[in-house]
């Protein structure tokens, strides 16, 4: 398969206190690699990437895209709002980062946004609900009740922060998708239809990106 | 490869509110300025033509004349009719969006005057737990 894409230089990151790039990263780097013709044509101007970690997803997009966009980066850690802006730098892209709870701080409108593309890569482990959004490390993976606690409080702010022909994508677990599998997830978001775009096993996780569009 | 650091630029300023809850009017963010730098980007008037469409002028504006400092460039209250044949409004616009970046300062918000600080180049628009 043609390369278009290289894995970003995330060096030099603090790993005790960012999330270290694993499957679910490189499942959702290797399916925008594979929508690379889908991405050049819609042409994005603005995307966004909530909870980019170590920013190994918001700089690999910025160098699949190019610099005819901007590229915008939220982390409820500080360490990893540092985390992306140290790893976009070092790989020569420009990345806005800024510390906020999801896409909190960002301007939304109640008919459509400003945003082409929209990357997610949430906490998804099953944990106690009262490990979801505790400082640090833990906000990076706890994703409380059935893994979905954190994914659910995005999900309907995703018309609303999403641009007329703006998509999203996101990570989720097999054991996020209860029955209806990509149907379940997108019936959360009126407007919206779900594909799978990737799927990979990871040990016993069961990953899959989804892709959310506007019905039109 | 490029070290320069990453600073918030007012195109990203452009893009945050304020959601302390309650709040019905938290946009524009009032910026104040520490330490401001200019960074040069190259110019790329197509980039900022198609970016117009997004942008909030009024609050640009807004935001830029009360910054006041002489690497402000003058802007129009409105985007002036075929913005993309006007290479001189396009360049302002670059500089404004693109190559001013502040390092430290803090934006408000107008309604509830909660104080996000930029630190570093990042914004810290976190809320206290009874805010949001």
């Amino acid at each position: 398969a043609q390369m278009s894409l290289a894995t970003p230089d995330f060096s030099g990151l603090d790993f005790e206190h960012v999330y270290e790039p694993a499957e679910d990263s490189f499942l959702l780097l290797d399916a925008l690699e594979a929508e690379t013709a889908s991405i050049k044509e819609l042409g994005p101007k603005v995307c966004v990437e909530i909870g980019s970690g170590s920013g190994v997803v918001i700089t690999a997009a910025a160098q699949l895209i190019g610099p005819d966009c901007t590229f915008l980066a939220t982390d409820i850690n500080p360490r990893a709002c540092q985390a992306t802006q140290h790893t976009a730098q070092q790989n020569g892209v420009a990345v806005q980062t800024f510390n906020c709870d999801l896409a909190s701080g960002l301007l939304a409108s109640d008919f459509c946004g400003k945003v082409d593309i929209l990357l997610f890569n949430p906490p998804y482990v099953v944990t106690p609900p009262e490990e979801v959004g505790v400082d640090g490390i833990m906000a990076a993976w706890a994703g409380g009740k059935d893994g979905r606690e954190v994914t659910d409080r995005l999900l309907p702010d995703i018309p609303r922060l999403l641009s007329p022909r703006g998509r999203a994508y996101l990570l989720a677990l097999k054991e996020n998708l209860l029955p209806g599998t990509a149907g379940e997830l997108a019936s959360a978001i009126p407007g919206f239809r779900a594909t799978t775009i990737a799927e990979r096993r990871a040990g016993a996780e069961r990953l899959s990106i989804l892709r959310f569009d506007r019905i039109v | 490869r490029s070290c320069r650091p990453r600073m918030m630029r007012l195109l990203t300023h452009n893009m945050l509110t304020s959601h302390v809850k309650g709040v019905k009017n938290g946009y524009p963010l009032i910026l104040r300025v520490g330490e401001l730098v200019v960074q040069e980007v190259e110019f790329n008037p197509d980039f900022i033509v198609r970016m117009l469409p997004r942008l909030d002028w009024p609050a640009l504006v807004q935001t830029a004349n009360s910054i006041g400092r002489p690497e402000i460039p003058a802007i129009p209250a409105t985007v002036p009719e075929q913005p993309e044949s006007n290479e001189e409004f396009l360049r302002a616009a670059h500089t404004l969006l693109l190559e001013v970046h502040i390092k430290e300062g803090e934006m408000e918000c107008p309604e509830s005057h909660k104080v996000f600080p930029i630190r570093n180049g990042i914004p810290n628009m976190l809320l206290e737990e009874e805010e949001s």
